[in-house]
């Protein structure tokens, strides 16, 4: 294949390209046949993640670059990119309940989260500052009318709103950190930074700490995380799954690549940020969500725990570390599609239900249920042999590696705070008195429900394949 | 010699009987009738299998047996498993007492009985997992994986306070274990694997010994249980179901002394050594303390949970002596211990099925209705006093013994133990079984029925045979022990040599 464009060859972006292609025919699609064809469109935008997900595994092995540098394609691109694909392709899945309802029938919803992908590929794939910042604002402003998609409801509006207004500041902090070390470095590409970085240069270190906040603010790590609780509980709860899911990982991405690629030189400067947003993410996401009562609130600060921990690995600044971030998404991923299934099969009557208390008693009213989210929530809590342990173990073996022993001490010592929170909702389930019968499951809320569930309680059977691709993705980015 | 993995299947049988009595559906009497003779099938096979086990087992090889290797995750952490003299012992005990606590559950378990049944098999499966994993990970996966079940079985079957027992006892062992698991981290680094045997025969620097020894300690210490850290065992141990009772008495305490023996004194042994008389203190402490506290319980459970605190103080004492009696002494106690407390709860359930009270106030004359279980509980409670002749005798004597010759003070201070334990032992079985039967309540007592004389029999001849004739356990562990406190004792006197030399 050599088709190229301007001298640049295309082949690298490809699936980006019939990702975007993809998108466009399915809003012409939309746009000239209504509302009618939400469904269709819905439908075919899975197919259409799945052939880009198959695309991106069939690129040729190795690194490639294209547009002169500002796009790169390494086993760590592929790797995040067919992760957030997934992430994407079953949220879609789990929306198209939220979807059927007539006074919801929006087809621009599935265009948006294609939409939104799209961005996330290219963040992940960003070579130089300003694919970054392309990448990034494509995936943000899909996200925030994703957000608003229940038109009617004054939450969703609200959420839609407030994550607009502190996106564009975090976008704002973001531009200027560019700009500044643009200015000092004289180049947005990140191998020209990493070679005229140096820690004498204040104001490049200036400029890197604008653009880890804003890049802590994608992620919601703490002090930049006040907007996850109100969206998280905001949105249509489909929506806070796909929030929680496929644009973490690609965020996460772009945080690994930027601070182990273009900061490689000045490791101390970033890894003190990095060390004081871990434990303050990891420690504010342990106790604030032991006093929700919302399921959703919970898990957005369960999520900003979670982030966290992964920054844990990613302040080691090793390869083990990189490696650590790669294990913990995948299955931080895993487990959050997992819960969110099981949150959306809460209905009683037709009525979504999202307080904690709803939960009581499920473990007799519907024990397939009940039990799969007990399982996720153990291994969200980091009890062995679920998934989670590993992802926790990866983490903390890179930063015993790299001499963080406070940072560990600390990790761990929140992730048994953590347990508690998680320990209240088994209690719920298991200990408390029914609450009354849950509404039949929808078959693909089932399936979704079965493969991450059997996903986490397995994992350890297959944990070794997992091991070496993480290792092999890893490796690509030194 | 062995052409199928015979340790793995015993580990899993469980696993595959929880998956059988999961797959039998229903909710009517026959399907709870099922569930538990598949769960005492499955038992019974586990124990049979892992009979053969003591079998083919070589008594004078010190080294790990049955071993079992296969890739796991890449870098240095395999799928190991292997058994040696001092775990053996254990994974007999685990899968000799796990059929008594599914026929103790016979009855006294009427709801849920299918999801009771599989949060057991799925212990036992742990627990063995446990005692024969031969990698740190793995290791960490059954030792921490036990708390998901037995969190269940507190929480779902177990008193009106279970909630808060259930917590407490899943927080205070987590938190006790991360720290650990921080330690095997380093451990991963400093040798580059968390293969077990491997990291025996790798040298660890003294100062990460210390910070590691602590950090093991942190988990051990909670689980078996040590003063201070114990308080969430009478917690634990009132709430849970009988059943859960027995296997938290009888097998889960044995895992901080397993990890003792496993990991604390081969691996760091100057840590161990250094440390020695902090845990002789605690030891001591805990000995004479606790026994003091179950002096003044009220609860039969709290009472016999105290006790299991101070009889664990002789095992640390005795593990922590270093010398060959006491190590010997320590795993026999374990074993003994394993016996004679889970007999005792099993005792305390006989009758808290009938009066459905642990209040020892409740009760008084028994023997005059219920003969045979006067002399059952009189049996256990002598085993528990340490008596001449039952198994407790044999254990405490070792570990005093092994104890003296290191640390007079300690074996001094450790045998009033032995005179504390007679009195709240005595006290609780003069309060419950004898004196006149004047409570109205108690007047239609019946005796032990034939299932409650299966569970209790086999026991009773278990603690009188190893209380005149120990030797099968003591042969089956010598070798071992002997090649621990060799190493332990050439560690230390290399250290101590080199000091003199400067």
């Amino acid at each position: 294949m050599s088709f190229t464009t301007a001298g640049y060859q295309l082949a690298p972006v490809l699936p980006e390209l019939v990702l975007a292609l993809g998108a466009m025919a399915l809003l012409m699609l939309g746009a000239y046949r209504g509302q009618g064809t939400t469904s269709t469109v819905t439908t075919l935008a899975v197919l259409l993640l799945i052939v880009v997900g198959v695309l991106e595994y069939m690129l040729p092995a190795g690194k490639q670059v294209t547009f002169g540098g500002s796009f790169i394609v390494d086993d760590f691109a592929r790797f995040m990119k067919i992760l957030a694909l997934i992430g994407s392709a079953v949220t879609l899945v789990l929306s198209t309940e939220f979807l059927s309802d007539p006074s919801r029938r929006i087809f621009e919803y599935a265009i948006l989260v294609l939409l939104s992908t799209l961005g996330m590929m290219v963040l992940i794939s960003a070579g130089d500052l300003i694919t970054l910042y392309l990448g990034l604002e494509l995936m943000s402003l899909a996200l925030y009318v994703v957000a608003a998609s229940n038109r009617d409801n004054a939450k969703s509006t609200e959420a839609g709103l407030k994550y607009f207004v502190l996106g564009a500041l975090s976008s704002g902090m973001l531009l200027y950190g560019s700009s500044l070390v643009y200015g000092f470095t004289g180049t947005v590409n990140f191998s020209g930074i990493a070679s005229a970085a140096t820690a004498a240069n204040v104001g490049l270190v200036f400029g890197l700490v604008f653009l880890l906040a804003g890049l802590c603010f994608k992620v919601s790590a703490v002090p930049f995380h006040m907007w996850t609780p109100d969206v998280y509980e905001g949105a249509p709860t489909p929506v806070t799954a796909f929030f929680a899911s496929a644009p973490k990982v690609a965020a996460l991405a772009v945080f690994t690549r930027v601070t182990l690629t273009a900061f490689p030189g000045i490791v101390s400067q970033w890894q003190q940020i990095l060390v004081f947003v871990a434990i303050a993410s990891m420690v504010l996401g342990s106790f604030a969500a032991i006093g929700q009562s919302n399921i959703k609130r919970l898990m957005a600060y369960s999520s900003i725990g979670h982030m966290g921990f992964a920054l844990v690995g990613l302040a080691s600044g090793t390869v083990e570390g990189a490696q650590g971030v790669l294990m913990y998404i995948v299955i931080y991923v895993a487990m959050t599609l997992g819960s969110f299934s099981i949150i959306l099969s809460m209905r009683r009557n037709g009525q979504a239900v999202e307080q904690i208390r709803d939960f009581a008693g499920l473990s007799r009213t519907n024990p397939l249920l009940a039990f799969m989210f007990a399982m996720l929530l153990f291994s969200l809590a980091g009890i062995p042999p679920l998934a989670g342990f590993f992802a926790k173990w990866y983490v903390f073996v890179a930063a015993i590696k790299a001499n963080l022993f406070t940072l560990a001490v600390i990790g761990v010592l929140s992730s048994v705070v953590g347990a508690y929170y998680y320990l209240t909702i088994v209690k719920t389930m298991y200990f408390d008195e029914p609450a009354g019968q849950v509404d039949p499951l929808r078959v693909e809320v089932k399936t979704v429900m079965a493969v991450f569930g059997l996903f986490n309680i397995l994992f350890a059977l297959f944990a070794g394949p997992v091991v070496s691709v993480a290792s092999v993705a890893a490796k690509s980015l030194f | 010699m062995t052409t199928w993995p015979i340790l793995s299947v015993t580990t899993f049988l469980p696993l595959v009987g929880a998956l059988i009595v999961y797959l039998s559906r229903g909710d009517d009497e026959a399907a709870k009738s099922n569930s538990r003779w598949i769960a005492l099938w499955t038992t019974l096979i586990t124990f049979a299998v892992s009979v053969l086990l003591v079998m083919r087992f070589d008594p004078s090889n010190p080294d790990f047996q049955f071993v079992e290797k296969a890739n796991w995750l890449a870098t240095g952490i395999t799928y190991h498993m292997g058994v040696d003299g001092i775990s053996l012992p254990l994974v007999i005990l685990t899968t000799a007492i796990m059929p008594f606590c599914i026929i103790a559950s016979w009855k006294a378990i009427t709801n849920r009985v299918r999801e009771y049944m599989m949060a057991f098999l799925i212990l036992e499966t742990l627990m063995i997992g446990t005692f024969s994993a031969l990698d740190l990970v793995l290791f960490y996966l059954f030792f921490e994986g036990g708390l998901i079940p037995m969190f269940l079985i507190i929480g779902v079957w177990g008193g009106p306070r279970r909630v808060y027992a259930s917590f407490k006892f899943f927080l205070y062992t987590l938190l006790g274990s991360v720290l650990m698991l921080l330690a095997i981290m380093a451990l991963y680094w400093n040798g580059g694997t968390t293969d077990i045997p491997t990291l025996m025969h790798t040298a660890v620097p003294r100062s990460l010994q210390t910070w590691a020894w602590l950090a093991f300690f942190a988990s051990f210490a909670v689980k078996m249980p040590m003063w201070p850290v114990h308080t969430w065992l009478p917690d634990a141990h009132v709430e849970a179901p009988t059943a859960g009772s027995v296997v938290l008495a009888a097998i889960l305490l044995k895992m901080g002394g397993y990890g003792f023996l496993r990991f604390s004194l081969p691996m760091f042994p100057l840590a161990s050594h250094d440390f020695a008389p902090l845990v002789f203190t605690m030891s001591a402490i805990a000995i004479i303390y606790t026994s003091l506290v179950a002096l003044m319980q009220e609860d039969m459970k709290k009472l016999i949970a105290y006790s299991s605190v101070a009889h664990m103080g002789f095992v640390t004492m005795g593990i922590f002596a270093g010398t060959m009696q006491g190590v010997a002494g320590g795993v026999f106690q374990m074993i003994s211990h394993g016996i004679v407390s889970g007999a005792l709860f099993l005792c305390v359930g006989v009758v808290y099925d009938r009066m459905h009270t642990r209040e020892i106030a409740a009760y008084g004359g028994l023997v005059n209705r219920m003969p045979l279980y006067a002399l059952t509980f009189m049996v256990f409670t002598m085993a528990n006093v340490g008596l001449p002749g039952t198994s407790g005798f044999v254990g405490e004597f070792m570990t005093l013994l092994g104890t003296f010759k290191v640390s007079v003070p300690t074996a001094f201070f450790a045998t009033f133990g032995v005179i504390l334990s007679a009195c709240y032992a005595l006290w609780l079985y003069r309060k419950v079984v004898f004196g006149a039967l004047v409570k109205p309540s108690l007047a239609s007592m019946k005796d032990l029925t034939l299932r409650e004389c299966v569970t209790l029999f086999p026991l009773i001849a278990l603690t009188i045979l190893f209380g005149v004739y120990p030797k099968p356990v003591l042969d089956m562990s010598a070798a071992s022990v002997q090649q621990l406190v060799n190493n332990y004792n050439t560690a230390v006197t290399a250290v101590k040599a080199a000091a003199l030399l400067q």
